[in-house]
């Protein structure tokens, strides 16, 4: 059988992957994507949505404002506006002493471009006066907001694909070995493909990959649990999270135009990596319930009508795996992003693209590279 | 072996013909079965009670089925007592082990070493150009109104699709004093004389069927053969006011009515078994997807069983077969004893009622070319309004040949009723759509809640 | 239309008295939610996505097409609520008059 070749073989359609994919094309790269299911069936297409920079990391927020500029230029780039609303991102804590961390998030530079306004109290509950009593104050993102994850990686590859990627789904990595200047690739139902750069972007399936490259990441597969309401009137168009540091209050809500409430946070499941399902375990919907009530008291009466969840990959210090390999040239990786990639899809794709492409990025990913994972000395001085 | 009956905690959901067997059995070997029921009264859909106070005697109420009905009312009527019974009590999710019900806005969870999956069947459901329009019905719908709540859907009622259940429904609707505009069956006579030896393994049910059609013409009631549907109309605030067809002379054929009962015999609710991990496998004869079970009823997971019609369609007297016979096979799990004698006349008989709705699908088949023929502007999702041209766009335009996929990107099957009533006319258009087979395109995964769950509800505490 | 379902017998029920967008009307006991209002009116609700109005479709509990609301904004599925005395229904979604605004 031949052999397939490309500049670039990305392994894995999420999202990251299949925006690399796009941008790699942009750049003239030719590009082969390989996805053992369907383009965006796990996290990418799962997570609830959220278009969000405030609240990260301040060291990913460059990546943040790349990303969020190429949200704003969708339609032009992909032919989709993946249902993105700018709407506002409003953060908010239930205890005083929060604010205080509001306010010093706001107030960092790196922050800068987000335009945070903190409300508080009374001025709060006006601006926002479906908040429930023990909401004490809130960081609003009026630049940030929410779009329709369904849609995005299947967007991305289709767009890959018309500017001339190949995209194969359903085909499966069996092998991947590095053969001279090469990497040589087998899938499960027995074809071959070479390129001399391989970027993994296999989500929750990443570490074994970098794994067989002597780069072991200690990733933790996690399910989200979302619930979704039946439509009511449109008439919350700012995202709402909170800030807290008690994982049964760490809910969110956004409101879709059609009306129905996405609803995501508190627990996680366990996801059973064998048959590649995760449960939605009854206890975070029950929480969810109740720190919804809490948190729009208004919501009680409405009907949940679907349930779902997938499957992420975590790392410890919630930062993803992105960057070159610190043990093999022509390897790269954007994986991991621990429950918080779909905001920075397009501007990892975007930044890993220039990377593989040019061999620098001007955007900083310093913080997420995999070396931070490397055991020994002689590995974490060779990228540096 | 006493050991065994009292340590396995053994849950059915359900309590209609099968789940009553099944529960009556169990009894009759020691066990007391928790029998987890939605409705508040047993009986199921076909033999659902009247509510209190309502008079009508079984045999106005049930027909050429009343003492079957009786027999089995009277049957879960001597089983209380010896059941944990909980109706009103919707399971809306399941875990390994453990279902989550929810009954009056309060959360519980039952914990279960043998489950056993009773949950019936809803009707199948081809759409048509303005059944969103208020006065399209369901068949079994139009059944209910007349059997729990003595009311007609409508002043003018036309019955429309196809199934031996059309005509038990329209000759129910003529006896009660209903006005009947019209049968409009969508499989032509035909099919039904190529039926025939298949349907002969159960004479008398169909010699029931061929009375109910000489009923209807002795009441003059217009039965066309051969039908295509072609549109509901009316308008968005008033309703229905008539149906379109076309008749299998190629004539167009208009019918005012105010309401239309539209139904293709039934399909499976399959969601508890899906959420469980139950294989499904696709049914040729009546091009759906069922669970997969062994003959007597045990599923692809261990200790998860299932019976009647929310299995495999084959109606209720085969439901009450089924019933008896997976807990026998539940009973056999459980090293108890079983009687030999007995399962061997349960299999037998439904083998015997096999045949015969193979028979049925024969005679009414599920009209897949209608997907094809749906308009662009025809609505395929009621709940979400989604029109079959925005589900081929999302073949077409998107590539989404797989119903799933389809889902994600058209949310046709995301709405209230989770795909119940347009999953399988979405797969028959989005199969046409891509040029492959039903069976290639996929089912639609089930996702909890199985019904809408309240953001009141509450956890009980133990 | 004065009401899209035809009572046909079981008539001597005791009557109940409830509310349904402000008007008394009288049902029977025993009459779910559906056949109250249907039997003196033509629908129950308004579609989300479309002007059309909404009667029900699957009388069992499984579409999910019937659901009117209480006053008080408690959802109920008519098809599978009985009448009670007193009950105060609007078919109109309550939270259509959310002042919210974010």
């Amino acid at each position: 059988m031949t052999v397939q070749k490309a500049d670039v073989v990305i392994v894995g359609g999420g999202i990251m992957g299949s925006a690399a994919a796009f941008f790699l094309r942009q750049r003239g790269q030719s590009v082969i994507l390989l996805e053992r299911d369907q383009i965006g069936q796990y996290a990418s297409g799962v997570n609830f949505g959220n278009v969000r920079r405030q609240g990260r990391y301040l060291g990913q927020l460059e990546l943040a404002n790349r990303s969020w500029a190429l949200w704003k230029r969708l339609p032009e780039l992909i032919d989709d506006d993946l249902e993105f609303i700018a709407s506002g991102h409003l953060r908010v804590c239930y205890r005083e002493d929060e604010i205080a961390e509001l306010q010093a998030y706001a107030d960092a530079p790196e922050a800068e471009q987000l335009d945070l306004k903190i409300f508080r109290g009374e001025e709060l509950h006006q601006r926002f006066p479906f908040l429930g009593p023990q909401v004490k104050g809130g960081s609003y993102a009026p630049h940030d907001g929410h779009a329709n994850p369904r849609l995005a990686a299947p967007a991305f590859a289709r767009a890959a694909r018309r500017f001339g990627a190949r995209i194969e789904e359903r085909t499966e990595v069996a092998e991947v070995h590095k053969v001279g200047d090469a990497f040589s690739i087998r899938t499960t139902d027995g074809r071959e493909f070479s390129a001399e750069r391989l970027l993994v972007t296999a989500g929750a399936w990443g570490q074994k990959l970098s794994a067989q490259f002597g780069e072991p990441v200690p990733l933790e597969t996690k399910g989200p649990q979302m619930a979704v309401t039946e439509p009511v009137p449109y008439a919350l168009p700012t995202v709402i999270g909170v800030y807290t540091k008690i994982e049964e209050e760490m809910i969110y809500f956004r409101q879709i135009p059609r009306g129905n409430i996405v609803i995501g946070g508190g627990y996680r499941s366990k996801p059973d990596m064998l048959t590649r399902r995760a449960q939605v375990e009854p206890r975070s919907i029950l929480n969810q319930f109740e720190q919804m009530r809490r948190l729009l008291p208004g919501v009680g009466n409405l009907n949940i009508i679907r349930v779902w969840s997938g499957i992420e990959g975590y790392l410890p210090d919630s930062l993803p795996v992105m960057g070159p390999s610190g043990t093999v040239d022509g390897l790269y990786y954007a994986f991991g992003f621990s429950g918080h990639g779909f905001q920075l899809g397009p501007g990892v794709g975007d930044v890993m693209a220039e990377l593989i492409s040019t061999g620098s990025t001007s955007t900083s990913i310093l913080p997420f590279s995999i070396n931070r994972f490397a055991s020994s000395v002689e590995q974490r001085s060779k990228v540096s | 072996m006493a050991t065994a009956r009292l340590s396995t905690r053994v849950v059915i959901v359900g309590a209609g013909p099968a789940g009553t067997r099944c529960a009556e059995t169990l009894v009759a070997a020691g066990f007391k079965p928790i029998l987890i029921d939605e409705n508040r009264r047993d009986g199921g859909q076909i033999y659902r009670r009247q509510p209190e106070g309502f008079t009508r005697d079984y045999a106005t109420l049930y027909g050429t089925e009343a003492s079957k009905a009786n027999d089995l009312h009277q049957s879960f009527d001597r089983l209380r007592g010896q059941i944990d019974y909980r109706p009103d009590t919707l399971v809306w999710n399941l875990t390994p082990g453990q279902l989550c019900c929810v009954s009056q806005g309060r959360h519980s969870t039952v914990d279960y070493d043998a489950l056993i999956l009773c949950t019936g069947a809803t009707d199948r459901v081809m759409p048509i150009e303005g059944w969103q329009l208020a006065g399209t019905y369901s068949l079994g719908g139009a059944q209910i109104a007349l059997k729990s709540q003595a009311v007609s859907i409508g002043h003018r009622v036309v019955f429309m699709g196809s199934g031996p259940l059309l005509y038990l429904v329209a000759s129910q609707y003529v006896k009660a004093g209903a006005k009947v505009a019209a049968v409009l069956d969508t499989s032509p006579l035909s099919k039904r004389i190529l039926a025939m030896p298949k349907l002969l393994a159960c004479p008398g049910l169909l010699f029931a069927g061929m009375k109910l059609l000489a009923q209807l013409y002795r009441a003059k009631i217009p039965v066309h053969l051969g039908i295509s549907p072609l549109q509901v109309h009316g308008d968005a605030s008033s309703g229905v006011s008539g149906v379109r067809v076309r008749t299998a002379r190629g004539e167009t054929l208009t019918v005012d009515c105010d309401a239309v009962a539209l139904g293709y015999h039934l399909r499976p609710e399959t969601q508890l078994a899906d959420l469980a991990g139950c294989r499904m496998r696709f049914d040729e004869a009546s091009s759906q997807w069922w669970l997969a079970t062994d003959e007597d009823g045990r599923t692809s997971v261990s200790g998860v069983y299932a019976a009647g019609d929310g299995s495999k369609i084959r109606g209720a007297d085969a439901a009450e077969h089924a019933g008896k016979l997976v807990a026998m096979a539940l009973l056999e799990d459980q090293q108890q004893p079983v009687n030999a004698g007995l399962r061997d006349e349960q299999r037998h008989a439904l083998a015997v009622m096999d045949k015969f709705r193979l028979g049925l699908a024969q005679a009414f088949p599920w009209p897949s070319a209608q997907a094809k023929a749906l308009p662009d502007q025809a609505i395929v999702c009621r709940c979400e309004m989604i029109t079959a041209g925005e589900l081929r766009r999302a073949v077409s335009e998107k590539g989404a040949c797989e119903v799933n996929r389809a889902k994600a990107f058209s949310r046709v099957g995301m709405g209230r009723c989770q795909g119940r009533y347009c999953s399988q006319a979405g797969a028959e258009v989005i199969a046409a759509a891509a040029g492959v087979s039903v069976q290639q395109v996929g089912r639609q995964r089930g996702q909890a809640p199985v019904k809408p769950l309240s953001m009141l509800t509450e956890e009980v505490s133990p | 239309m004065s009401g899209r379902f035809v009572r046909l017998a079981e008539q001597a029920r005791p009557t109940v008295q409830l509310t349904v967008d402000g008007t008394p009307i009288e049902a029977l006991q025993g009459d779910t939610l559906m056949v109250a209002l249907l039997t003196q009116g033509s629908a129950l609700r308004q579609s989300e996505f479309d002007p059309g109005r909404r009667a029900g479709f699957c009388l069992m509990g499984a579409c999910q097409d019937c659901w009117v609301w209480t006053r008080g904004g408690e959802r109920l599925r008519a098809c599978s609520n009985e009448v009670r005395e007193g009950l105060d229904i609007v078919t109109t979604q309550p939270e259509a008059v959310w002042p919210l605004r974010g």
